[in-house]
């Protein structure tokens, strides 16, 4: 028995990591905040192997799982990187493969770093506001919104039925523009769709839903990572921040924050590594444990994100020190791919506990 | 991650279900802890291997080498069958590994074998009225005067000691030296003339705390435990044990599956229970909270059974977070039956699996108790995050 990252792994890890670390750190992020590009670190992380990594062996990826796709995600998290990962990387491929049509080609791109996909869930997930789809003959027409990447060459597009359909960005049916988020180290995009073509992935549920529990899985990942990365900065910052004579970690109203904090992350640690292997090795217990990890990755986030701004006092609060950009990333995942009630909403279904 | 413990353990775990199909009426029925019913049922586990048994059989025990494996399949199976493990207690618990670590060989003879088989009952006499969290504050006194230790001072939060026959208990030998090195771990019969045990009522209603009161009891110079001066090391052998076991996954788990089957036959407004969003969403945050608890468990499992793997700060907030998390099932159960959660000892309308007041203080019982959740805290950013310690305050004359 072993409840645990493989060597390979954490070599994944420390790669991964390695790569952020010497490229994305945060004057980059905030340079694409400011409207730069991504696409020097998505050719750099995809010549790393990221884009290639749940892409089948015999379709030329890498053909690792979803718990490999969470540790990456959880490096980018932790770094706050600008990059496609999830759709590009870990839900266009997975649809993909998992569908029954060939799609070497379009795979083949991927690998390379030549083409990102991005992902129109939104509707599918939970449709709001005036977006909604229509596809027929091959053709779609209606509205998308908060699609992601705003960059993408192509849209993995789930209909309000779950059918899975691909759409060429470049299409003259197809109309993007952009929308701004709260999370300015991702961009989302509204797509307007009028008789553009839908070229069919899957109509088999089983490919939304795998699609879309990986999705849920990596997102919780990169909130991982970012808690992470919120706690490491509240406990360095209390240990060199002074007052009343003393660093303020020694106070034990800061310590039990730092405390708490970890005490509700780790147990995050262990529930993403079981949600990714659950996906690949455990079918039973894999979409429960999928929302709940969303779910529950969300409601943890959420307080360390609130309560790692608070040990930095004032400074938590400033532009200067950047902390806001893992702020504002746990709570984009959180609302991305459906937030915590309607995620646990679906775990009580799944169970039967629900109509 | 592989998450089976291979197929030679699956002989194991048959083994342990088919000794609990065949045992389900040798459980102790009379409530008494030291009926002959309860003492013939911890020598069948015993003699079995499911109770003491990595404790040698030279003292008593089964004499297994020690498999975290078998032993966690053996703690699922009962867990299962909702039969009892046998008999616990800090005798078992906490005094027999101490002394299998650091007790003479003719201590280990004395005490080890009546102990598991539950014919010595001992308490625990640590906590002092003026030492709680700063336990190694402690000041009952023992003096030596010729062959004996002369021990005054007073016990308190000492469980079950109104029926113990023996306490192991810390006490200050030298008064001179720092508080760390003062202490010494002695054992005596709880018999010996000027010990007196008054019973503490809890939040409960259960009297199973005392106050424990000793004037001029005279203890054998040998039945000191490690060297003179060495209690607080003598004591911290084991006592993150304690903490480990204070509220365990698997039971969290069960308890929650009871209140989701609850939520199924109780019904409000004509409604199942089960059907209430509100409710619902409730069940399945708690639910998300324990399945994240539990794989947790599994991993500092794991870091156990492969050298190298660290799990360190996974396992420093097992206490903390279990704790909390089984009082907020418990009053989960309590919040959506309304006025019938209030129910308590005989009301007839009591729900489900019922306790479910009870569990609810003791648990908060918990929260404090094994070294309360605050102190938890201290430990965390403390050793886990390497934070520095509350610097000491003089003491106003």
């Amino acid at each position: 028995m072993q409840f645990g990252l493989s060597e390979e792994q954490t070599l994944l890890q420390d790669n991964v990591n390695r790569f952020l670390k010497d490229n994305v750190p945060l004057d980059r992020v905030r340079a694409y905040a400011e409207g730069g590009d991504d696409s020097d670190i998505w050719q750099g992380l995809a010549e790393l192997g990221l884009a290639a990594l749940l892409v089948p062996e015999d379709q030329g990826g890498i053909g690792l799982g979803a718990l490999d796709a969470a540790i990456v995600a959880e490096c980018l998290g932790y770094h706050v990187a600008p990059a496609p990962f999830l759709g590009t990387a870990v839900m266009a491929p997975t649809a993909l493969s998992l569908s029954e049509g060939d799609h070497s080609e379009l795979l083949g791109q991927i690998i390379a770093g030549e083409k990102r996909v991005g992902i129109a869930f939104g509707e599918a997930v939970g449709r709001r506001n005036d977006a909604g789809l229509s596809v027929e003959g091959g053709k779609i027409s209606g509205k998308s919104i908060f699609a992601f990447d705003a960059d993408a060459d192509y849209y993995l597009v789930a209909d309000h039925t779950h059918n899975l359909h691909l759409v060429d960005s470049a299409d003259k049916g197809l109309q993007r523009k952009p929308l701004t988020t709260v999370d300015k180290s991702r961009r989302t995009v509204e797509i307007l769709y009028d008789n553009a073509i839908a070229m069919p992935v899957s109509n088999d549920p089983a490919v939304y839903e795998g699609t879309l529990d990986v999705g849920r899985v990596v997102l919780a990942a990169d909130t991982l990572g970012a808690a992470q990365n919120m706690i490491d900065q509240s406990v360095a910052y209390a240990k060199q921040r002074e007052q009343f004579n003393r660093v303020i970690a020694s106070f034990q109203a800061v310590k039990h924050m730092c405390a708490q904090m970890t005490a509700d992350l780790e147990p995050c640690r262990s529930m993403v590594w079981m949600a990714g292997h659950a996906l690949a090795d455990l079918a039973d217990e894999a979409r429960v444990t999928a929302c709940h990890t969303k779910a529950h990755l969300a409601e943890v986030g959420k307080s360390v994100s609130k309560t790692a701004t608070e040990v930095h006092g004032g400074m938590g609060f400033t532009d200067l020190l950047g902390l806001h950009y893992w702020f504002k990333r746990i709570g984009a995942n959180r609302q991305w791919l459906g937030a915590p009630e309607l995620v646990r909403e679906e775990a009580a279904r799944l169970q039967g506990l629900a109509a | 991650m592989d998450l089976s413990f291979g197929s030679e353990y699956d002989d194991f775990r048959a083994e342990v279900r088919g000794f609990l199909q065949n045992n389900k009426d040798k459980v102790p029925t009379s409530g008494n802890m030291r009926g002959q019913d309860a003492l013939d049922y911890q020598k069948l586990l015993i003699d079995n291997g499911y109770a003491a048994r990595t404790i040698p059989s030279e003292y008593g025990g089964f004499g297994a080498p020690p498999n975290i494996i078998q032993s966690r399949i053996i703690g699922e199976e009962f867990v299962s069958a909702r039969m009892s493990q046998g008999m616990g207690g800090q005798g078992i618990s906490m005094l027999t590994p101490t002394l299998l670590e650091v007790g003479t060989e003719e201590q280990k003879q004395q005490f080890i074998r009546p102990t598991i088989h539950g014919e010595i009952n001992w308490c625990q006499g640590y906590s002092e009225p003026g030492a709680g969290s700063d336990l190694a504050s402690l000041s009952t006194a023992a003096v030596l005067d010729g062959d004996e230790w002369v021990v005054n001072g007073q016990k308190i939060w000492t469980s079950g000691a109104h029926h113990a026959d023996w306490i192991f208990c810390l006490v200050r030998t030298e008064p001179e030296a720092p508080k760390h090195q003062g202490i010494s771990f002695l054992l005596f019969r709880m018999d010996t003339p000027g010990i007196e045990v008054r019973p503490l009522v809890d939040m409960t209603g259960v009297a199973n705390f005392n106050e424990t009161f000793f004037t001029d009891v005279r203890v054998p110079k040998d039945q000191i435990v490690g060297a003179r001066g060495q209690g607080w090391q003598v004591a911290n052998t084991i006592l993150g044990h304690e903490r480990d076991s204070l509220a365990s996954p698997n039971q969290t788990l069960a308890r929650l599956q009871a209140v989701t089957a609850m939520m199924k036959d109780e019904s409000l407004n004509g409604e199942r229970l089960i059907d209430i969003p509100v409710y619902r969403d409730r069940l399945m945050r708690l639910q998300g909270r324990e399945m994240s608890l539990r794989f947790n468990e599994m991993r500092v499992l794991s870091s156990r059974l492969n050298e190298g793997q660290d799990a360190s700060l996974a396992r420093m907030i097992t206490k903390l977070q279990g704790t909390e998390l089984r009082h907020e099932v418990e009053g989960m159960a309590i919040d959506i039956m309304g006025e019938i959660g209030l129910s308590y000892e005989d009301n007839p309308y009591t729900r489900g699996e019922g306790g479910w007041q009870s569990q609810y203080m003791y648990y908060l019982g918990l929260i404090i108790g094994g070294g309360t959740n605050q102190i938890q805290k201290n430990i965390i950013s403390e050793r886990g995050l390497d934070m520095p310690r509350e610097p000491k305050v003089e003491k106003k004359q």
